[in-house]
């Protein structure tokens, strides 16, 4: 049987995930040259955010056409409080400190917020089931499509063209892109740069709690070690789509997802190969091809296209 | 402003400082109260007390303070009063070998109780060795820990102070396998391990048996233990036409992997170890994971006596957390321990020797007793005499024991 079509599915799912967290990353770096390691707990905070949402605020057996659209607000709104709150007061203070101050200091934000999770929030010390939508998977010729998956499907493209006119056409959105390109002058222009790098890090969280929301449908279950190996592999999609580039990761998170779907199902086919293909192997492979990318396209996939410093 | 936030840091430095201290010497203050007039004797665990199996590991936590605190109100050592040390290495090899470290450096520390896993244990075993330490492990299945890298040839023991309540995966594996070919009757197998010790060990003993009985392998994967998105690997499985998947590995992974293969529309049963018998594995593998099977070691803990007393003492002692599935191999090992250090003591005239820990480790060989899983001793590879293996599978939102027995050649 062909599974090829199929493989494609699964790794474009996993891919606009990854998109999805990429943009928190690809945001904060473009505007504050920040690399913010604790977003991937930010994303994984979200996910508990619809979570207690589900369960411990609607009664229960609410319906999940009801519950979804709150889970997703509540969601937004932990997630965008904790990342408002950490560039606050974990990386506004370090703003002109050099550049590993903040670094290290989200490093240490990402392990408190999971230890955080992990000794307060009830029963998070192994993982806790996700509300999953009702209704048989569908069948579009040799593919199947798990519900769970079609909220991902249509919020992935929906929120990138949401995005995408925030940032080319509102006041504030084109304040952002003047921001990225060079803060100072931007403030001498009446910017408000200190509300922008608010907006960006609260626009790269609800981002990150849709991601989370996905997550959480797709899997069935969220952990507080969710947000680690997903970050790290949101950063890559970032990194391989170009930094600072919104749609680059989308693009990046992609190709990273379709890259890692492919290695697991066919690298073990190629003759001499059957040691090297197994799932295990495909986060190498997903990396020897940002490696590959890298030594050929430095600015990654789509280059920096709101900012061009060195 | 950089003043200020540097003086931020500075307190927020400090004060943590000051709570990791706070812990330390509460847990000290502990020590030097509990003794009453008598000699203390430290039993120390290391498991998973955090990450995603800290379900296993906080059971055999419990199982061993509940050990300790029987031994204490029925005064089983006269003379000697036992607390426990518990230290967390997180399923990690590193953090295993420097936990046994610390518990080396505490000269009240006779005994250990762990590892959960047999990677963490390899990094363990010679530390505990060079002490004379000894080490029971209620979950180690792995074979080599005891009979050495090429046990399937020649069988050496590796370390003379490692013992184990465990049954190995040399039993495990083909007990699976016969099972899954001759009661099952499922003849086309997928094989999927995690690539740790315990994952890939169980995986190969398993397959080795399945072919021998005349099954076909028609698939294998390797899976990375970080991730949850398995959906490449359960599309292979679905096409691959297998009638039954293998499973080399732990619950946190096991759950989504068979949740996503059933989604798939493979509606094809998935078979484990020990590692995956917990109901946490249910939880999330969700409503499809009936008729998925898992074989653990011992008979049933519901259909012993000595298992019930255990299940209700555990039950009145007030625990947050479930024993799981090594909390009686926990319990037995604890008190494998304290046996050793009874007989230590009774020979030396009601007082420990100095060099108690190498006296320990040799009485341990002879120990012999009754336990919550059985008859507890131990052969001369430092292994459980008690071979016995059950068969569970997924009814009804639970593990239902099927078929329970040992396996012979």
């Amino acid at each position: 049987m062909n599974e090829l079509p199929q493989q494609l599915v699964n790794g474009l799912l996993l891919g606009s995930m990854y998109g999805l967290v990429a943009i928190g990353y690809t945001m904060v770096y473009g505007i504050v040259q920040l690399i913010n390691f604790a977003h991937g707990e930010i994303f994984m905070t979200g996910a508990f955010g619809a979570l207690t949402v589900y369960v411990y605020i609607l009664p229960n057996g609410t319906s999940m056409w009801i519950a979804l659209p709150l889970m997703l607000i509540g969601a937004m709104l932990v997630s965008t409080t904790i990342a408002v709150g950490a560039e606050r007061f974990a990386y506004r203070p370090l703003r002109n400190a050099p550049r590993l101050a903040p670094l290290i200091t989200a490093i240490g934000l990402s392990l408190a917020l999971q230890q955080a999770v992990w000794a307060w929030y009830p029963d998070a010390k192994s993982a806790r089931t996700f509300p999953q939508i009702d209704g048989g998977p569908f069948h579009i010729g040799s593919v199947t499509i798990q519900t769970g998956d079609i909220f991902l499907l249509i919020a992935a493209p929906v929120s990138m063209a949401i995005l995408g006119y925030f940032v080319m056409k509102t006041r504030t959105g084109r304040g952002m892109q003047a921001t990225a390109q060079d803060p100072d002058t931007a403030k001498l222009m009446g910017v408000n740069t200190d509300r922008i790098i608010v907006i960006a890090f609260a626009l790269g969280a609800v981002f990150a709690a849709v991601g989370a929301v996905a997550y959480g449908l797709k899997y069935g279950q969220i952990d507080f070690k969710m947000g680690f190996l997903l970050g790290l592999k949101a950063f890559t999609a970032a990194v391989l789509g170009g930094i600072g580039n919104i749609y680059g990761a989308m693009i990046g998170g992609i190709v990273l997802g379709v890259a890692e779907t492919l290695a697991t199902a066919y690298i073990a086919d190629i003759p001499g190969m059957d040691k090297f293909g197994s799932n295990a192997w495909a986060d190498v492979w997903a990396f020897v091809l940002l490696i590959l990318v890298l030594l050929f396209r430095p600015q990654g996939l789509l280059g920096e296209r709101v900012a061009d410093r060195a | 402003m950089r003043q200020r936030s540097l003086i931020a840091i500075t307190a927020a430095l400090a004060a943590g400082a000051l709570t990791l201290t706070a812990c330390g010497s509460r847990d000290n203050g502990k020590s030097s109260d509990s003794g009453s007039g008598g000699t203390t004797v430290t039993i120390g665990i290391d498991a998973p007390l955090t990450g995603d199996l800290s379900a296993l590991g906080l059971g055999i936590k419990n199982s061993v303070d509940l050990a300790a605190k029987t031994a204490n109100k029925q005064n089983y050592v006269k003379g000697v009063t036992f607390k426990i040390v518990a230290k967390d290495d997180q399923a990690q090899p590193s953090a295993g070998q420097q936990n046994a470290t610390s518990l080396v450096a505490d000269n009240s520390v006779l005994g250990v109780v762990g590892p959960l896993n047999s990677s963490v244990a390899q990094s363990m075993q010679k530390v505990f060795d060079d002490a004379k330490l000894v080490e029971v492990s209620p979950a180690n299945t792995n074979p080599a820990l005891t009979q050495g890298d090429d046990w399937q040839n020649t069988k050496t023991r590796p370390y003379k102070s490692y013992f184990r309540t465990a049954t190995t995966d040399a039993i495990q594996g083909p007990f699976a396998a016969q099972y899954v070919y001759n009661d099952a009757k499922k003849t086309k197998v997928f094989v999927i391990d995690d690539k740790k010790t315990y994952g890939a060990g169980l995986a190969a003993t398993f397959t080795t048996e399945f072919k021998k009985l005349g099954g076909k392998v028609v698939g294998t994967q390797h899976i990375n233990p970080d991730s949850k998105d398995f959906s490449a690997v359960a599309t292979q499985v679905k096409n691959s036409g297998a009638d039954v998947v293998y499973y080399g590995g732990e619950y946190p992974q096991a759950g989504p992997l068979s949740k996503q293969i059933k989604a798939t529309g493979a509606k094809i049963p998935v078979v484990g170890g020990d590692g995956i018998f917990d109901p946490t594995f249910i939880k999330l593998a969700g409503s499809n994971a009936t008729g998925d099977l898992a074989t653990s070691v011992g008979a049933p803990v519901e259909d012993l006596d000595s298992a019930k007393t255990f299940v209700k003492n555990y039950k009145a002692a007030g625990y947050k957390d479930e024993y799981a599935a090594y909390g009686g191999y926990s319990y037995d090992s604890a008190w494998a321990i304290i046996e050793a250090v009874k007989k230590v003591v009774d020979d030396n005239g009601g007082k420990l020797p100095s060099d108690a820990r190498a006296k320990v480790t040799a009485a341990m060989q002879n120990v012999s007793f009754d336990g919550v899983t059985g008859k507890v001793s131990f052969d001369e590879y430092g292994d459980a005499t008690n071979k016995q293996l059950t068969v569970y599978s997924v009814e009804n939102g639970a593990w239902k024991a099927v078929k329970s027995g040992t396996y012979t050649g």
